[in-house]
């Protein structure tokens, strides 16, 4: 018998209708982290063709910073990655500090450090429990919400706000530490291991969890780097590359962590890089906690720093420094600077561009939720439409940050 | 109470006094091979800037993505910026470049007139150029010349004039749907 004989209607072909049909995944879809439309030119069940449509969040808050004094800058930043506040302060002030020329104490510097790794651990956290939502597993979500919960109590004892802190200021903190802050913390910071080792029980020994993570939404190390992904996004393509070792900020440079690198390229590389960084973020933040020593938070700057409230009691010339700082800020030397950090999403870059008044004449946030979803299209292509969940999932964006 | 105002005061000589600081040694270098790409070159609060004619960047930029000496193969990010409406030129598209493999920095930096906001497309470059020049054309009107999909990306497709220029307000006074 050869094939010859079977009549050629009945032959099976791959692609039954031979047709192709566009439909719009969001705004309003649950797995878009947000408001997200997806067009989708699908073949079947396969994607052809992945364009994102963004825009929906736009507040105009780079138009916002230039009609605002710069301490005034720091709230609207609070609300681009609502996931990783600190690191958004953290970015913008060390942007004007470097126009300012300022120098931050040590004790400032390593509650900087520790309150972004805890900062870093609830954006991962957040990313981990929706990420195996999209995919079907739902207990994890509810035990990543119980840590991060502890995470947003702590930040809310330092800065009165859980989601949107302002914690940084341009030449320190707002202020110290509350009292019994370092025993909540080292208490946190106990038992989080464990938690990390019940995340990796709940999800990478399952085997449902692998299948639709290995092998998904590949790419390479050097279309990486040509798309400008940063972060667990380009670690996860075997790129060793982390902005506080490359560039380091903060003293950075003095603490002892690894890099997770994985080579995969997949969803589940993603997914690696992210549960090792939680553990690497933990060992930093332990670190800093046990370098904690007492000392000034602000730097030594009365025009740019707001005065001790005991102190604008007492000295005429500290309530002189508040009112003018208050009421008609402080002038920056005219000048760009460029700041990246390590964010908990990648490169955060600011740049700011002062012509010497109160106010910036342009800032501009190089958000890596922003440039890591361009690379959408590239992974998602040739995959079927329930991946692009998961590839989504594992990119970790954040809309408010993408569409500012 | 005095070391503030010094502190403040510091990097302003730096940035003003530029013309006179010793070069960047890749800078120096870039400017043996391909002296009519720099127009001008400033050093400031510990970054370099290279000011790039238009129609240049595209061959300096492919040029630094591959030179052994600076390896910038990382496009971080491309902005714009308005100087300001009485200010000639006064657009200025900047890109700021990254090495994964030697981790330094640089800003090239292409001023624009009004009249005239063409400047050719580094997408065939680098592919993330895409989005960010995609949002400088958005923000600011600036065309570039050979991007494979010049639309709008963050506001509508019907939106009037570009919201980050400095003549364009803060505040509407109507609604967008009524335009």
């Amino acid at each position: 018998m050869s094939s010859a004989t079977i009549p050629p209607q009945f032959e099976i072909v791959d692609r039954p209708l031979d047709t192709q049909m566009t439909i719009s995944m969001g705004p309003q879809h649950p797995s878009t982290h947000g408001v997200l439309r997806l067009e989708l030119v699908l073949d079947g069940e396969m994607v052809v063709k992945a364009t994102p449509d963004i825009g929906y969040l736009h507040t105009g808050m780079e138009k916002l910073f230039e009609y605002k004094k710069y301490q005034q800058g720091i709230v609207i930043t609070d609300r681009m990655d609502y996931l990783n506040p600190l690191g958004n302060n953290l970015a913008y002030v060390m942007a004007g500090e470097k126009l300012l020329g300022l120098e931050i104490p040590v004790r400032a510097q390593t509650i900087r450090v520790m309150m972004c790794e805890l900062q870093r651990i609830a954006s991962h956290l957040v990313w981990l429990g929706t990420h195996a939502l999209d995919i079907g597993a739902m207990t994890v979500f509810f035990y990543c919400f119980r840590e991060r919960e502890k995470i947003l109590n702590m930040i809310e004892a330092a800065s009165g706000g859980r989601l949107t802190p302002s914690y940084f200021r341009i030449g320190g903190l707002m202020m110290d530490l509350p009292a019994g802050f370092e025993n909540r913390c080292k208490q946190f910071l106990d038992n989080f291991p464990g938690a990390v080792d019940e995340f990796h029980k709940l999800l990478t020994g399952n085997r449902i969890f692998q299948r639709r993570t290995q092998g998904i939404g590949q790419i390479s190390a050097e279309d990486a780097i040509d798309w400008g992904l940063s972060g667990p996004c380009l670690r996860g393509s075997g790129v060793n590359l982390d902005i506080r070792r490359a560039n380091p900020y903060c003293g950075y440079e003095n603490y002892d962590f690894e890099v997770p690198v994985e080579t995969d390229g997949d969803v589940w590389a993603r997914y690696m890089v992210r549960m090792r960084e939680m553990r690497e973020s933990h060992k930093i933040a332990t670190q800093a906690l046990s370098r904690l020593q007492p000392g000034p938070v602000k730097a030594d700057a009365p025009k740019v720093v707001l005065p001790d409230r005991e102190a604008m009691k007492s000295h005429m010339d500290a309530l002189i420094h508040h009112f003018l700082i208050v009421a008609e800020g402080f002038d920056v030397p005219a000048g760009e600077v460029y700041h990246p950090i390590e964010a908990s999403k990648g490169e955060l870059g600011v740049y700011m561009k002062s012509d010497g008044g109160p106010k910036p004449s342009r800032v501009h946030f190089r958000g890596p939720s922003f440039v890591n979803l361009s690379a959408l299209p590239v992974m998602s292509e040739g995959e079927m439409v329930a991946d692009i969940v998961a590839i989504i999932g594992s990119l970790d964006v954040v809309l408010g940050e993408i569409d500012r | 109470m005095t070391s503030g105002p010094e502190n403040i005061e510091q990097p302003t000589e730096q940035s003003t006094g530029s013309e006179s600081t010793p070069s960047h040694p890749l800078v120096t270098a870039l400017q043996r091979e391909h002296p009519e790409w720099i127009g001008e070159v400033i050093h400031a609060f510990g970054e370099t800037t290279i000011i790039v004619p238009r129609e240049h960047i595209v061959a300096a930029c492919s040029f630094l993505k591959t030179w052994p000496e600076g390896q910038f193969n990382f496009l971080s990010d491309i902005c714009g910026a308005d100087r300001g409406v009485e200010e000639e030129p006064r657009f200025e598209v900047n890109y700021h470049l990254f090495s994964t493999t030697k981790y330094h920095r640089v800003r090239l930096k292409v001023l624009l007139n009004e009249e005239d906001t063409h400047v050719p497309s580094v997408s065939g470059v680098w592919r993330t150029a895409n989005w960010h020049e995609r949002e400088t054309f958005d923000m600011f009107g600036v065309i570039f010349d050979g991007h494979p999909d010049l639309r709008r990306i963050l506001l509508p497709d019907d939106w009037q004039g570009h919201a980050l220029r400095k003549d364009f307000p803060l505040r509407g006074y109507e609604p967008y749907s009524l335009k």
